[in-house]
């Protein structure tokens, strides 16, 4: 198989920037994806407290990663590829963040608010008063 | 002043060039580094897109952890799950398309093309299933969250959801469900009409060893739309 | 601004010629304009474009202060007034500001300087002209079709509540977000992969460092503003209730996503200005820019620093105390890499010999008004006086400053300094010092008055006023008009070069970057022959040769000469 891979490697013209992945890699890597869907699935089933979302974030960071580096090729990639994808998260952290910071500082504003004047029937709405 | 000759390239360039290869570009690679860069950076704008989505998400479930908790049982685990297995499927189909295109074999990239849209199509499919059963059950977003008395009684997970229970704000968490598995979705059906357009570049004959940019920007398009359901099947469907 | 020669309507009767060796004879009739993918077309598409939506936006603005004058009802009323401010806010920051110079200038001679023969991806480039004028299109509608009274930020929850065309002008704004992701998305991949050879990062001249601070802003921050309005559009449409605090919801929560982008895009604004004044004042004092690397890096950092800051804009908008002292903070921190350009360009001018010619005159008086701007942030950005300025004319005044007063003048002044190269013509350089002239004199006459009303508690956005501001808008609308004047003189002086300018020369400043070092204007694909690439501030490499009135590149001679001289050697030596 890998001899073949070669062969077919050697073929492709002059140019050498084609790089077809292996096939073992991607069968290995979609199987992997698969296990790991059904990991989090039946871990969802057990209870962890805080800890829960942080597993079930931390499988399907393991996911994504296997499929940036292998689907997506940028294991072979030219580094600032990566760079690129890995700055994105590095502004979403930042966005997501100091919004989260604020919300939550403000949100004892809120409550104490809340608090002093009681809502009345209609101004907290369950749902679908807003016409 | 070999540097000067060295960076002398006029229209002398343009005799060699291969076709497929535009006339503002030196070599086929630069041209392939250029779009493949050019994508990955066109990547970068959908995932700020989307986290504006996620950080509508964090705010509310962080602040009502309650809603979240309450209206997940709502969505039937098991879908979410096949839709991921699904989805997966069809990112690897679309890897190996990437192969087959770069190692001219026009039948199996044609094979995996088709089978990477039919794996799309049963994600919208199933989706659809999942959206009317919410629109039964009213519950929809915002305003139009009213949820009627079939939405009550058994969950999908054996567990009982009584009206009672139901916290203020419960509409929050239909919102966030609609707005990004709807703009999940539509991402979803423009990657359909973009593999398409391959299927047909490809039974003429487009792709092989010397061109195949197009379905390797495409398949990244649809990489991290496989992504972006990667994270949101924990975030709506497994919640404690 | 609004006139190009258009060759074909006078030469179709006599056959136009085909001249490769100009863009503007390479192809004939409408078409060979309206679907170019040359670089140099759609960025003369786009100067037509905006210029047009300038003129609109600024004829709004004199209608506002116009309407001022008197402290009740002068021409219109309240509605239409509030309708007013809005289209000039939302015109000239989505349709004139965030494109301009980048598209303009950027795309004019962003390939050039790389010794590309076009940017990355032309179509795209195409594309993006098209959004932007679908986006005007939309912007239009809502001018006659509909009102709109929200202010250019589109706060909810009044966003939300208004029966106004909210969700047009939305839609508007997110087609104009495409526009520039795509733009952004072009130019720094073309900075990347299409650089000549031997160029690299630090042979850049330092307008493309400006550039590709301002695409990495337009990538990063762009997207958010197009899920913010695209959010808005979902609460008009089906009341989704992320920002409605009737449906649980959080109005400030609209305020971060607003602000995440509508912060940095300052940056997309100024910084490119930054660029062309980089540009200007090194040619223009004839001599190599001072701190080069320092110069490239503060873009790089104020595009970072600008994705931290955007809190400034809520200290009283119920944001919490901690973030807004963290984000008071941060804000200062800007002001070190912005203020190290400064110096820089000072340090450029000290004992150089300065030319005043009209480019240059509107790059000091840049570094005046930015001056200006940048300082009175500094009280903007401090919690307790914010809290006394905040929503009055001193943000008016300040805003006006850094976005009018630094990134049009640097339009302008970079239009005066390119224009030579872009359509072959010299300009009468006495309408250009006197448009200047009245440029800034109006602009002072009018911005100063609302930072003495501002700071005494003149609130924005008002229609009527207590009679003891009548003096202070009256000079501010005096001033406005001087400077409607002073902007019509420089359209009127450029709008006479394009007839009456006499032919340009190849270099008429002494730059040593490479888009000077090709014909004026250039040639179909740019260059006949690539010059060979130097440090792009090496000023012994030209020049004044008094034949052609213009600069001769030293570098570019030997190479043209080594290479008619060594074409038969080379391929005996490669054979």
């Amino acid at each position: 198989m890998s001899g073949q891979e070669q062969m077919q490697g050697a073929g492709q013209g002059n140019h050498g920037f084609a790089h077809p992945v292996p096939m073992k890699i991607l069968v290995g890597v979609a199987a992997a994806l698969i296990a790991l869907t059904i990991l989090t699935v039946l871990l969802s089933d057990f209870h962890f407290g805080a800890f829960d979302i942080w597993i079930a974030m931390g499988i399907a960071a393991a996911k994504g990663t296997l499929v940036a580096l292998f689907f997506m090729h940028l294991y072979w990639d030219k580094r600032f590829n990566g760079f690129v994808f890995i700055a994105s998260l590095f502004f979403v952290a930042i966005f997501i963040g100091f919004v989260l910071l604020d919300t939550h500082t403000y949100e004892d504003g809120v409550k104490q608010y809340q608090q002093d004047h009681p809502p009345s029937s209609h101004s907290v709405p369950l749902s679908g008063e807003h016409k | 002043m070999s540097q000067a000759i060295d960076s002398i390239h006029g229209d002398q360039g343009q005799l060699s060039h291969e076709p497929h290869v535009a006339h503002h570009f030196e070599s086929a690679e630069q041209q392939y580094d250029s779009a493949k860069l050019g994508m990955w950076v066109f990547l970068v704008t959908e995932i700020l897109f989307f986290s504006g989505l996620f950080c509508v998400y964090a705010v509310y479930r962080s602040l009502h952890p309650e809603v979240f908790l309450y209206a997940h049982q709502w969505l039937d685990k098991g879908l979410g799950a096949l839709n991921t297995v699904v989805l997966i499927i069809s990112s690897f189909t679309m890897a190996w398309a990437v192969r087959n295109a770069q190692l001219g074999q026009k039948k199996a990239l044609m094979i995996n093309l088709t089978l990477t849209l039919v794996c799309a199509g049963t994600f919208m499919g199933i989706k659809a299933k999942e959206y009317s059963q919410k629109f039964e059950h009213g519950t929809t977003w915002g305003a139009s969250f009213h949820p009627h008395d079939n939405a009550f009684g058994e969950t999908h997970d054996g567990g009982e959801l009584k009206k009672e229970d139901m916290p203020p704000n419960t509409q929050l968490f239909f919102s966030i469900y609609f707005a990004l598995t709807g703009l999940h979705g539509l991402h979803v059906l423009i990657g359909m009409g973009l593999i398409l357009w391959l299927l047909v570049r490809a039974a003429k004959g487009t792709f092989g060893p010397e061109y195949f940019t197009p379905v390797d920007i495409v398949g990244l398009y649809w990489h991290l739309v496989d992504l972006i359901w990667i994270f949101l099947f924990p975030l709506l469907y497994l919640i404690h | 601004m609004t006139s190009i020669p258009m060759p074909e309507e006078g030469t179709l009767t006599t056959k136009p010629v085909v001249d490769e060796t100009n863009y503007l004879k390479s192809a004939y009739g409408i078409k060979s304009w309206l679907l170019t993918q040359d670089h140099k077309r759609i960025a003369i598409m786009y100067m037509i474009g905006i210029g047009i939506a300038f003129l609109l936006g600024g004829l709004f603005a004199l209608a506002v202060r116009l309407e001022l004058w008197t402290p009740t009802k002068t021409i219109v009323e309240a509605a239409t007034y509030n309708k007013l401010f809005t289209l000039h806010g939302a015109i000239m920051t989505f349709l004139v500001l965030v494109p301009s110079i980048p598209a303009i200038l950027g795309n004019f001679v962003l390939p050039m300087m790389l010794g590309a023969k076009d940017v990355a991806f032309p179509k795209l480039n195409l594309l993006s002209f098209y959004l932007w004028l679908l986006g005007a299109i939309g912007f239009v509608v809502v001018l006659f079709a509909g009102d709109l009274d929200t202010g250019w930020t589109f706060y909810a929850p009044y966003s939300i509540r208004t029966q106004t065309a909210v969700a047009l002008a939305a839609t508007g704004a997110f087609i104009l977000g495409f526009s520039s992701i795509l733009t952004g998305l072009n130019f720094m991949v073309t900075i990347h992969k299409m650089r000549a050879k031997t160029m690299g990062w630090f042979r850049m001249p330092l307008l493309l460092w400006g550039l590709y601070a301002t695409s990495v802003i337009q990538i990063v921050a762009t997207p958010v503003i197009g899920i913010t309005v695209g959010m808005l559009f979902l609460e008009k449409l089906f009341h989704i209730g992320f920002f409605d605090p009737k449906l649980g919801g959080d109005p400030v929560l609209f305020e971060h996503f607003f602000w995440f982008y509508s912060h940095p895009v300052v940056y997309v604004m100024i910084l490119p200005a930054m660029g062309v004044i980089s540009e200007i004042i090194t040619a223009m004092s004839r001599k190599h820019i001072f701190g080069y690397t320092f110069i490239a890096f503060s873009s790089i950092a104020i595009a970072l620093f600008g994705f931290l800051v955007w809190g400034h804009h809520m200290f009283v908008s119920g944001q919490s105390s901690l973030m807004s002292t963290i984000f008071s903070l941060l804000t200062f921190s800007v002001s070190i890499p912005s203020a190290i350009k400064v110096f820089n360009w000072l340090a450029t001018m000290y004992k150089g010999s300065i030319s005043l010619a009209p480019p240059m005159l509107f790059a000091m008086g840049f570094l005046f008004l930015f001056g200006i701007g940048g300082l009175t942030g500094l009280f903007l950005g401090t919690l307790n006086t914010d809290v006394h300025l905040h929503d009055t004319y001193f943000i008016v005044a300040h805003f006006h400053y850094t976005m009018m007063g630094s990134a049009l003048i640097g339009l302008i002044g970079g239009l005066f300094f390119y224009w030579p190269k872009i359509f072959g013509r010299m300009y009468s350089h006495l309408l250009g010092t006197i448009s200047f002239i009245l440029i800034f004199v109006g602009f002072n006459l009018t911005f100063i008055p609302q930072f003495l009303m501002g700071s005494m508690g003149m609130p924005r956005r008002y229609y009527n006023y207590p009679p003891e501001f009548q003096a202070y808008h009256q000079w501010s609308t005096v001033g406005s008009f001087v400077l409607a004047a002073g902007l019509f003189t420089a359209l009127w002086c450029f709008i006479h070069s394009l007839f009456r300018g006499e032919k340009a020369p190849d270099n008429p400043w002494g730059a040593v970057t490479l888009d000077w070092k090709t014909s004026s204007p250039p040639h179909h694909h740019n260059f006949d022959i690539v010059p060979p690439v130097t440090d792009p501030y090496d000023m012994d490499d030209v020049y004044w040769d008094e034949e052609s009135k213009g600069y001769i590149s030293r570098s570019q001679q030997a190479a043209l000469q080594e290479l008619a001289a060594g074409v038969s050697g080379t391929q005996e030596k490669n054979s």
